[in-house]
């Protein structure tokens, strides 16, 4: 689906701070890599947000299907054991 | 708050404060008119930054030349009410936008030479000047990141994009010679330790323009001898028509504020 009117999407993962994971901000067209990561820095930065940009063309990102949710995620819904909600947490534990 | 002024005549340090701040708030306000119309919302919102950068340098600059005068005249009473005679902005500065292309060699030219200017000033004698020249110096490592990143993307890109640049810098390089045709006021900054030399950023600003145009695959036009006096406030017609627009509000509803 190329369409050469249009620059390629890229998806733009920011850090805000360090010690904290890059989370996906959003998407944004670009010529490329270079200059997405520049728009990336206009764009979602503006306000002191982050720390560190990633920036990953769309096209190399490989999604679930919403159509087989059924199956990929439903059967998890029954099996509350794995989950760790058996455990007595003490209270000094804070963070949890 | 105003600790001291550097030892030097306090009417020529206004004047040459002035031809600081005017470069950046005209070349601000000009590229404030992509807001809107750029090629892509990316470019609309990465111009638009950069002209609030430079914005941003000409209040602290125009803040700054104020209290040098001492007559009372803020920041703004500055931007929008002097006539046009007392602007003192290189004319490269109000040249119009063109296409993106012609906007971006404008940037390239004017990013180039504040960069090297700010460098050198960070060590100025003049305190304040130094500390505005340290703090613009990052913001317009970026200005010329992203203009000379889109130079070579265009000069290096197709037939017409490098058509259309290589002829936008062959309009625009005369004006250049003005940034760094250096007037009794150069001198007496740099005597005075406030400025740095304007032959040492002229050399360094063409080693780096050297870099940035052979990436681009452009040629770099003759320079030749140079007739604009936009720094002692004599403009070409187009500066009139960005003060029009620039002023209109001040000039209509006096003191009117946020």
């Amino acid at each position: 689906m190329e369409d050469k009117h249009q620059w390629p999407l890229y998806e733009v993962f920011v850090r805000a701070r360090g010690g904290l994971d890059h989370k996906h901000t959003g998407s944004l067209h670009a010529p490329d890599a270079a200059m997405a990561l520049s728009h990336a820095r206009d764009l979602y930065t503006r306000r002191q947000e982050g720390v560190s940009i990633w920036v990953v063309p769309s096209t190399a990102i490989v999604a679930s299907d919403p159509a087989e949710n059924d199956s990929l995620f439903e059967p998890a819904r029954d099996k509350i054991y794995r989950h760790p909600t058996f455990y007595e947490i003490p209270d000094e534990v804070k963070t949890l | 708050m105003n600790a001291k002024l550097p030892n030097v005549d306090a009417q020529a340090l206004f004047h040459y404060v002035l031809r600081l701040g005017d470069l950046s708030l005209i070349l601000g306000q000009r590229l404030g008119e992509w807001v809107g119309h750029a090629p892509a919302l990316e470019e609309d919102l990465g111009v638009a930054n950069i002209a609030l950068d430079l914005i941003g340098q000409a209040r602290l600059l125009l803040s700054y030349a104020g209290e040098i005068e001492g007559c009372g005249r803020d920041e703004d009473k500055l931007a929008y009410l002097r006539e046009q005679g007392g602007y003192f902005n290189a004319i490269l500065a109000e040249q119009p936008n063109g296409d993106f292309g012609q906007t971006i060699v404008r940037q390239v030219l004017i990013d180039a030479f504040q960069l090297e200017l700010y460098e050198r000033m960070t060590g100025s004698l003049d305190e304040r000047l130094a500390s505005i020249a340290a703090k613009s110096v990052k913001e317009v490592r970026y200005h010329l990141r992203y203009s000379s990143g889109w130079l070579v993307r265009l000069g290096d890109g197709t037939e017409e994009s490098h058509a259309r640049v290589q002829s936008a810098l062959n309009t625009l390089w005369p004006y250049t010679v003005e940034l760094f045709a250096e007037d009794d006021l150069d001198q007496l900054m740099a005597d005075s330790g406030i400025a740095p030399r304007l032959s040492a950023v002229h050399a360094a600003w063409s080693a780096r323009l050297e870099g940035i145009l052979a990436d681009s695959t452009l040629l770099r036009p003759a320079d030749r001898p140079h007739l604009w006096h936009g720094k002692r406030g004599q403009h070409s017609e187009h500066l009139g028509y960005i003060l029009a627009e620039m002023q209109y509000l001040q000039r209509a509803y006096p003191e009117a504020c946020w």
